[in-house]
């Protein structure tokens, strides 16, 4: 069992523990990886009614002044300035090498960008961000907020009722609203494939909010394991596992998050990695992998072509309570990466059976 | 019901004839989460005193089994290939792992007692 005592909490750090909450360290907070229902039966319910996550570990900040999203497309890839009122971007942060050094959520409030990072990230991302601000542009980090994820099929009808107002965002939309005359900043959006809504709002109300939220018909606790499970078979990555300062984001599959006009001008951090890849193609590519039977195959598990040739490594793998199997992803060189190639994964010395597979490996149910 | 003993890696030992059943604790199961993969050792391998002998993962991670006596494999559970979860739902039962012929069959009394395990899971919480 992890030692939590060094840890910090976040605001529903009670909560989780009178829920019976099983709390872990994670990024150097205490946060619960399941409660009494456990990581199946969690994950599960989040794909059939509704979960609520408390993933405030998360850094909250906003991004103000003249010029914001210019100085912000410095470091990221993404269409910063192209990005509408009341919506909301994946984006990925730069290193100068072309590495992916974070990745985050960008959304424009109008007045102002609010920016979600990473956890792991956050104490990184915010100072790499403030080193390229003009004058005039100011970070300031949400340190007194917690973010709440509501994810699920379920999530409709909750809001539905709850805040009408939230009702009509799609994927991707932002919005500041009252919930049980709580105010938040709610996006429909998530971490899970579910439809579902990532809510933030002040430290000091987050309580009273994941009170009246789970007071919900069909809403129910879930931890960071069923967390983990749900983006993996929903095909999304992980930082520090899937992607980090040594992946490009060819190579990361994740070229979809670079805006078309900052592939014409090439003016972010890292620009000349990303081009080179895009031109040459990367020699190694993020996949999808489906092991045979029932055995999963983990991260660090080295993958090899039928032949026994060296082809890569899962980078993040376990069972997919949805999938009802095994299910990984990870990094081959490119001539493995093709859908269907059969590919054996190294699990205790043993060659387990695998084929490169789509993701995600569960359907995507966003509210489009 | 024949005496049970336990070792620190929460497995739990019963004798039956001149053969031990091995499986994990209540415990265990617990800690471990919803159990989703079992790989078992063959039947006739020889195993030492705290070998690594089977694998247990759950949804979350991989967790090894020990051979808390040295001896032959002479059974597993095939059960739990198609049924896994069996693991969880009845540890100390249907949910048991492979049974052993002790190389020295007075090892059974030198595991922990019942006591002795309730106390170390104690000073584990």
């Amino acid at each position: 069992m992890a030692e939590t005592g060094s840890l910090q909490e976040t605001p529903l750090g009670g909560l989780h523990r009178a829920l019976g909450g099983r709390m872990v360290g994670f990024a150097g907070y205490a946060m619960p990886v399941q409660y009494p229902a456990g990581i199946m039966a969690e994950h599960l319910h989040c794909r059939a009614a509704a979960a609520l996550f408390d993933v405030s570990h998360m850094g909250q900040a906003e991004l103000v002044g003249e010029g914001a999203a210019a100085a912000l497309e410095r470091v990221t890839p993404a269409d910063v300035q192209g990005l509408k009122p009341g919506r909301q971007r994946y984006g990925l942060l730069m290193t100068p090498d072309g590495g992916i050094f974070d990745d985050f959520m960008v959304a424009n409030l109008g007045d102002r960008l609010f920016l979600v990072a990473n956890a792991s990230r956050k104490h990184l991302d915010f100072p790499l961000i403030e080193s390229v601000l003009p004058d005039g542009v100011t970070l300031r980090p949400l340190a007194d907020r917690a973010l709440l994820a509501l994810q699920g099929p379920g999530v409709a009808a909750v809001v539905e009722s709850l805040a009408p107002a939230l009702a009509a965002l799609s994927f991707m939309g932002v919005a500041e609203a009252e919930i049980g005359g709580i105010p938040v900043l709610a996006s429909r959006s998530g971490y899970t494939g579910e439809d579902g809504f990532e809510i933030s709002v002040a430290a000091d109300r987050a309580e009273a909010l994941a009170k009246l939220l789970l007071a919900q018909p069909g809403v129910q606790p879930a931890g960071l394991g069923a967390r983990d499970s749900l983006r993996l078979e929903a095909g999304l990555c992980l930082y520090g596992n899937d992607i980090d300062e040594t992946t490009s984001p060819v190579e990361a599959a994740l070229v979809w998050s670079i805006g078309k006009r900052r592939r014409m001008a090439w003016d972010f951090q890292g620009a000349e990695r990303v081009r080179e890849d895009l031109a040459n193609g990367p020699k190694r590519l993020r996949v999808g992998l489906r092991p045979e039977g029932r055995q999963p195959a983990r991260g660090h598990t080295p993958i090899q072509a039928a032949d026994g040739t060296p082809a890569g490594e899962v980078t993040s793998g376990g069972f997919g309570p949805s999938l009802k199997g095994p299910m990984a992803m990870g990094y081959v060189a490119r001539p493995h990466a093709g859908d269907g190639t059969a590919l054996e994964l190294l699990v205790r010395g043993k060659a387990l059976a695998a084929r490169v597979a789509p993701t995600p490996f569960v359907p995507h149910r966003y509210k489009r | 019901m024949p005496e049970m003993r336990f070792t620190k890696d929460h497995e739990w030992v019963r004798q039956d004839g001149d053969t031990v059943v091995i499986g994990i604790t209540d415990h265990a199961q617990n800690a471990l989460g919803d159990v989703v993969f079992v790989d078992l050792p063959e039947i006739g391998r020889e195993v030492a005193e705290g070998e690594a002998c089977a694998v247990v993962e759950s949804v979350k991670a991989a967790s090894d089994v020990y051979a808390p006596i040295a001896g032959k494999v002479v059974e597993v559970n095939a059960g739990l290939t198609e049924s896994p979860a069996l693991i969880n739902s009845a540890p100390t039962g249907e949910g048991w792992f492979f049974r052993i012929e002790p190389k020295d069959p007075a090892a059974f009394a030198a595991l922990l007692d019942e006591t002795a395990y309730a106390a170390l899971v104690e000073s584990e919480a």
